[in-house]
């Protein structure tokens, strides 16, 4: 019975647990916001400014639409962003961080200058100035986000990849007669990913509150287009006259899936190292 | 064969002063050499340009005339002072044991690595247990020359006298050259034909 127990509350059971709930709501928000019918948020004059009651469980706003339903379309809108912003960061992060470790010398200087000069502009000017100049919309938002998050992800891989590279395990496969493919492939690539998938889970919740931010700054979605930043925006108008459900419960949405994110990434780490292999 | 070092000098950059200054040396197959010294005086650079790990800046390593094969399997194998760093933290046992040759299931016996080791972790095994593996898998019969730099140093008595017994069998059968750097003396007379000092 002990021992049952114990395996049940294992750190990779638990884990793997909280990895697999953070699916299922994420996943599930995505789908069903993305599958929702547009007439369950759709305007009706007539119930504007209902508290949250049965019908309305997050309340209806100035037009009467209903808001949970807007809340979870809009989510599902911001986590595509976020996935699509994050995981082109991501790719570019990769190439960048292996290219400026295996090839130093010039290549690893311009990178890394890239990476000062992207780390050192506040992100909030860089992305409103990349999203203004790609004419806002959902075109501009998701290559701002793409195009502003991978320079921390990229000194992660490049600082994995040069303190590999040099190891001794990697020296004597060389004079194994390991081919350099063979070696990047079996024991460089084996250490970069677990660092790169994490880098990649903690960069959703990035690119998802930057893409809500820069939208409720009105230099992202447009209005009409149902997401937390819109809603969080247009929530700010009413909040002095006592409508608190505008911007709570969207608000709490975008957090949990924040956090969910988080704990997700946070969880991964555990999982893929190897000295919790037995636990 | 012989694995010979003329005239080598090494420094770590342009402004430090030299590590090792004209050296030569030369072990033929079946000899087994003992390199000692204090520290710090360049016994393991010394192991590291024999085996081609790095260059010297002037001088050259030839194995039977011939420069190191840059490609390949290293004739002159190196086995490191510390084993946790010489294998992959991410690869299991056997597949670090078998990354240059597949290792027969006598030899593994003989040098004491039992089966159930074969399916851990790195981590889980101790830094006696890990330098067996790291002997075991550059024993191929392909290797020549051996350089040992200090590798019993973390063992127990016993270990080290069943290592080095073992270690001395494998070179007369297959006829290798050992160098074998280390600051017991003792070891050094017990195990080499020949003792080299190096002084700072």
């Amino acid at each position: 019975m002990l021992s049952e127990r114990r395996t049940l509350l294992s750190g990779r059971t638990r884990a793997a647990l909280i990895i697999g709930a953070a699916a299922v709501y994420l996943l599930g928000v995505l789908i069903w916001g993305g599958l929702l019918c547009p007439d369950t948020y759709a305007v009706h004059y007539e119930n504007k400014f209902i508290a949250p009651c049965r019908d309305h469980i997050f309340g209806t706003d100035f037009m009467g639409r209903d808001m949970f339903y807007r809340s979870v379309r809009g989510l599902s809108t911001s986590i595509i962003i976020g996935v699509l912003a994050a995981a082109v960061s991501s790719v570019i992060a990769l190439i960048f961080g292996i290219a400026s470790a295996v090839f130093g010398g010039w290549v690893d200087k311009v990178i890394n200058f890239c990476v000062d000069l992207c780390m050192g502009i506040p992100h909030i000017v860089l992305l409103l100035l990349i999203s203004f100049m790609m004419g806002k919309g959902v075109k501009g938002i998701t290559v701002a986000v793409a195009l502003t998050h991978w320079p921390g992800l990229t000194r992660i891989v490049r600082a994995e990849v040069l303190q590999i590279r040099s190891s001794q395990y990697v020296q004597t496969a060389y004079k194994m007669g390991k081919s350099r493919f063979n070696v990047a492939v079996k024991h460089i690539f084996p250490h970069v990913i677990p660092a790169y998938l994490i880098g990649l889970m903690l960069l959703f919740p990035h690119a998802i509150m930057h893409e809500a931010a820069v939208t409720f700054l009105g230099f992202g979605l447009p209005a009409e287009m149902p997401s937390i930043g819109v809603i969080l925006s247009e929530a700010m108008t009413y909040i002095v006259t006592g409508k608190w459900w505008l911007a709570l419960f969207p608000g709490l949405l975008l957090l949990l899936a924040l956090i969910l994110f988080d704990a997700a990434g946070e969880n991964l780490k555990k999982l893929l190292n190897p000295m919790s292999g037995n636990e | 064969m012989r694995l010979e070092a003329e005239n080598i000098s090494f420094r770590y950059n342009s402004k430090s002063p030299y590590v090792l200054k004209d050296l030569s040396l030369s072990i033929e197959n079946g000899e087994r050499v003992a390199v000692v010294g204090p520290s710090g005086c360049g016994k393991s650079t010394l192991a590291k340009i024999l085996a081609g790990y790095i260059k010297p800046q002037t001088g050259r390593v030839l194995l039977d005339g011939k420069p190191l094969p840059e490609k390949g399997y290293c004739p002159v194998q190196l086995i490191y002072q510390h084993p946790e760093l010489a294998v992959n933290p991410r690869w299991k046992m056997d597949k670090i044991l078998n990354e240059a040759w597949q290792v027969p299931k006598e030899l593994m016996d003989k040098m004491g690595i039992e089966e159930p080791w074969l399916k851990r972790w790195p981590s889980e095994l101790s830094g006696g247990e890990l330098q067996r593996f790291c002997i075991a898998r550059v024993l191929s019969p392909e290797t020549r020359f051996l350089i040992c730099d200090e590798i019993t140093t973390m063992l127990d008595v016993i270990t080290q006298a069943q290592i080095w017994e073992l270690l001395i069998e494998q070179a007369e059968k297959n006829s290798l050259g050992m160098l074998v750097i280390t600051h017991n003396m003792a070891l050094a007379d017990r195990v080499c034909n020949r003792v080299i000092k190096l002084t700072e």
